[in-house]
C-alpha cells in the first residue's frame, strides 16, 4: 500500500520528535510536575485555618485558585513547546539543505507544510489532553475540586497551541529558525501582557484600554483561548466575583462565545493556508 | 509550448530549457540558457564556481521558478509532478536527517516517490550495494562521514529505476576510490539507458564519463556539443627535422611551423597515416601531438573568450 506524501511527512516529523527524545524529555518532566502538583494539591484539605481545618468549600476554593496558576503553567508550556517545535521545522530543514532532496520528490509544497504541521500538532494535542486530563484527575482525587468544563478548557489550551504552532510555522516558511521561534515567543508573550491591559481595561471601563485586549485576541487569539480555558477551569461564581473584575490574567469574566472559537479556527486555518502559499513561492 | 516548438523533437529530449533565465534581485543568474539533453544521454554541465549551474538544476527541479524562458523535463513542464517521479537527485548540499537509519532514509525516498512498499527491500538493497553501502542500512546517519553521506545520496538518487539522474557535484566529498566507484556507475546508468546530468567543475570526472557537455559562465551557455567535437582542434601536427617538399603523397600540402608540420584539415585520426608519410618522405620525427584539446584546455580557453 502505498503512503500519501502528507502521510510520510506527518510521520516523518512526530518520529523525529521521539528519537530526539523530545516525547521522552516532556513526558518526564511533566509526570515530576504532575506528581509534586497531586501531592501538594493532596495537602489543602489538611490545612488549618486559626487553628481549624479548612472547610470543604474554602478547600475547594483554594484549589481551584491553585489549579489555575498550574494550568497557567501548563498554558505556558504547551505556548513555547510549539514554537519551539515550529520554530526549525521548516526553516532548519531549507537552511540545513535536507528539504532540497524530499522537494524535488512528486511532493507538493503544501503536502510538505500541512504534513510538518500534522506530525507537531497531533503529538502536542495528544500532551495537552493527556497532561491536563491527568492534572485535573489529582486535583478532584485530592480536594474534591472538578473544574465545571474540563474538555472545553482542554480544548481550548490545546487551541492556543495551534495557534502558536501554525503562527512559528508560518514565520518559519520565511524567517530563520532562530528568528522565528523568538518573534512566536514575544507575540505570545506580548498577546499575554495585552489581553491583562485588556482586563483591567474592561475593570475600570475605559475603552481605550479594554480595545487594547479586543484588538490581541482578534490578532492572534493565543490569550483569548487562555482566556478560554481560565473561564472552563475556574468555579462559575469567579467569573461574577469582584477579584476577577479587576483583570487578573488568572480569572475570566465570560466564556468564549462560539463565534469566537469558530473565529480561532478559521484564524488557525487562514494562516496555515498563508503559510502553504509562503512556502510555495519560495526558492528552495 | 514555445520550447517544444523550438527543439522541433521534444520529445527526444529529456531535458530542453529555452531562454530560461532567473534573475535573484539586480544579479541574473541565469541569462536566456537554451539548452538541449537527450535520453540516454551523460550530459556535463560545466562552469566556473558561481555560474549558475546549481540554479538550473533547481529550477529543472521546480525548486526555483525561473523569472522568464520555458523548459521542459522528460517532456513535461518544469516543476511537474509526474516528471518528478521519475528523477533521482544528489543534491550539491547532500544533507539527510542525521537521527534516521541509512535504511530509514532510503525508505522514506521511496514512499515519496510513490514506489509499492512490496518492493522497498530490494531497492533499498540495490542502492545500497552500488554505492558501496551494503551491510552499513542499519547506520544512523549522523555517524555517517561526509563522504559516506554522500553515497548514500546517490544511493537516494538511484531508487526506483529513474529515466533522468541529475547529480550535482557528485565526487566533492569523495576519496579517488570513491570518485572511480562514482565514474563506474554513470556508466552503468548510461549502459541501461538512464539520462544522466552530471552538473561538476571537476573537468576530468566530466571529460571521462560524458557523451555530450556544455561550459556555462555567468548564466549562459558558452559551448554545446559532443564532447569529441568540443574537444577537437587544429588536427594532428609531427615535429621532425629533414622532411623534404611542401608535400606530403596522399595527403595534401604541408603547413610548416618551425620544426613542427601539419596538413591542414587532416583530423586526429589520421595521425598515423601522417607519422608514416613522414618517415616514407625521409623525414626524422622526434614528436607527435595528436592536436586533442584537453577539456581542461578547451574549458578555460571558452572563458577567456567570453
Amino acid at each position: 500500500m502505498r503512503r500519501r506524501p502528507l502521510e510520510v511527512i506527518a510521520g516523518l516529523t512526530a518520529r523525529e520528535l521521539l528519537r530526539r527524545r523530545l516525547v521522552h524529555a516532556l513526558l518526564l518532566l511533566t509526570a515530576l510536575v504532575l506528581v509534586l502538583t497531586g501531592w501538594g494539591f493532596s495537602r489543602i484539605p489538611h490545612l488549618h485555618l486559626g487553628g481549624e481545618l479548612l472547610t470543604t468549600q474554602l478547600a475547594r476554593l483554594a484549589a481551584a485558585q491553585l489549579q489555575l496558576l498550574v494550568m497557567f503553567m501548563f498554558s505556558f508550556v504547551v505556548g513555547l513547546t510549539a514554537a519551539f517545535l515550529a520554530a526549525p521545522a521548516v526553516a532548519g530543514e531549507l537552511e540545513s539543505g535536507i528539504a532540497l532532496a524530499v522537494l524535488a520528490r512528486p511532493i507538493s509544497r503544501a503536502e510538505f507544510l500541512v504534513g510538518r504541521w500534522l506530525g507537531l500538532a497531533l503529538p502536542l494535542l495528544a500532551y495537552v489532553v493527556l497532561s491536563a486530563s491527568v492534572e485535573f484527575w489529582l486535583v478532584a482525587v485530592g480536594t474534591g475540586y472538578a473544574p465545571p468544563n474540563p474538555v472545553g478548557a482542554e480544548a481550548a489550551l490545546a487551541g492556543q497551541g495551534l495557534v502558536l504552532l501554525t503562527l512559528t510555522l508560518a514565520l518559519s516558511t520565511r524567517l530563520s529558525a532562530m528568528t522565528s521561534g523568538v518573534v512566536a515567543v514575544v507575540v505570545f508573550g506580548a498577546m499575554w501582557v495585552a489581553g491583562v491591559a485588556g482586563a483591567f481595561g474592561s475593570a475600570f471601563h475605559n475603552t481605550a484600554i479594554s480595545a487594547v485586549g479586543t484588538v490581541s485576541h482578534l490578532l492572534v487569539p493565543s490569550d483569548g483561548l487562555w482566556r478560554a480555558a481560565v473561564y472552563e477551569i475556574q468555579p462559575r461564581l469567579f467569573a461574577s466575583a469582584s477579584l476577577s473584575r479587576v483583570g487578573s490574567p488568572f480569572s475570566a469574566t465570560s466564556g468564549p462565545t462560539p463565534a469566537y472559537l469558530v473565529f480561532a479556527a478559521a484564524w488557525v486555518l487562514l494562516v496555515l493556508a498563508m503559510a502553504v502559499l509562503s512556502l510555495d513561492r519560495r526558492e528552495v | 509550448m514555445a520550447a517544444a516548438g523550438a527543439g522541433g523533437r521534444p520529445e527526444r529530449q529529456a531535458v530542453l530549457t529555452r531562454g530560461l533565465t532567473k534573475r535573484y534581485g539586480s544579479r541574473l543568474a541565469l541569462d536566456g540558457l537554451d539548452l538541449d539533453v537527450g535520453y540516454g544521454e551523460v550530459f556535463g554541465f560545466l562552469g566556473p564556481n558561481g555560474a549558475g549551474k546549481t540554479t538550473f538544476v533547481k529550477l529543472l527541479l521546480g525548486l526555483g521558478r525561473p523569472s522568464a524562458g520555458t523548459g521542459q523535463l522528460l517532456g513535461r513542464p518544469l516543476g511537474d509532478r509526474s516528471a518528478r517521479s521519475k528523477v533521482g537527485y544528489l543534491p550539491e548540499l547532500f544533507r539527510y536527517q542525521g537521527w534516521l537509519r541509512a535504511r530509514e532514509v532510503l525508505t522514506l525516498h521511496c514512499q515519496l516517490a510513490g514506489l509499492p512498499a512490496a518492493g522497498f527491500p530490494d531497492e533499498l538493497g540495490r542502492s545500497l550495494e552500488l554505492v558501496g553501502l551494503a551491510g552499513r542500512g542499519e547506520d544512523v546517519v549522523a555517524t555517517f562521514s561526509k563522504g559516506m553521506q554522500q553515497r548514500l545520496g546517490l544511493a537516494v538518487a538511484l531508487l526506483g529505476s529513474p529515466r533522468l539522474v541529475v547529480l550535482d557535484e557528485p565526487t566533492s566529498a569523495l576519496d579517488p576510490v570513491g570518485r572511480h566507484d562514482v565514474r563506474e556507475l554513470i556508466r552503468r546508468l548510461r549502459q541501461e539507458g538512464v539520462t544522466v546530468f552530471l552538473n561538476s567543475h571537476l573537468l576530468s570526472e566530466v571529460e571521462l564519463v560524458c557523451d555530450r557537455v556544455a561550459v556555462v559562465d555567468r548564466g549562459r551557455v558558452l559551448a554545446q556539443g559532443a564532447l569529441t567535437d568540443l574537444l577537437s582542434g587544429e588536427g594532428p601536427r609531427v615535429r621532425c627535422l629533414d622532411l623534404p617538399g611542401d608535400a606530403l603523397p596522399g595527403l595534401g600540402a604541408l603547413r610548416r611551423d618551425g620544426d613542427w608540420v601539419s596538413v591542414p584539415g587532416l583530423d586526429s585520426s589520421h595521425t598515423p597515416e601522417l607519422v608514416a608519410a613522414i618517415v616514407a618522405a625521409g623525414g626524422r620525427v622526434f614528436q607527435v601531438d595528436e592536436g586533442r584539446a584537453s577539456l581542461e584546455e578547451r574549458f578555460l580557453q571558452l572563458l577567456e573568450r567570453a
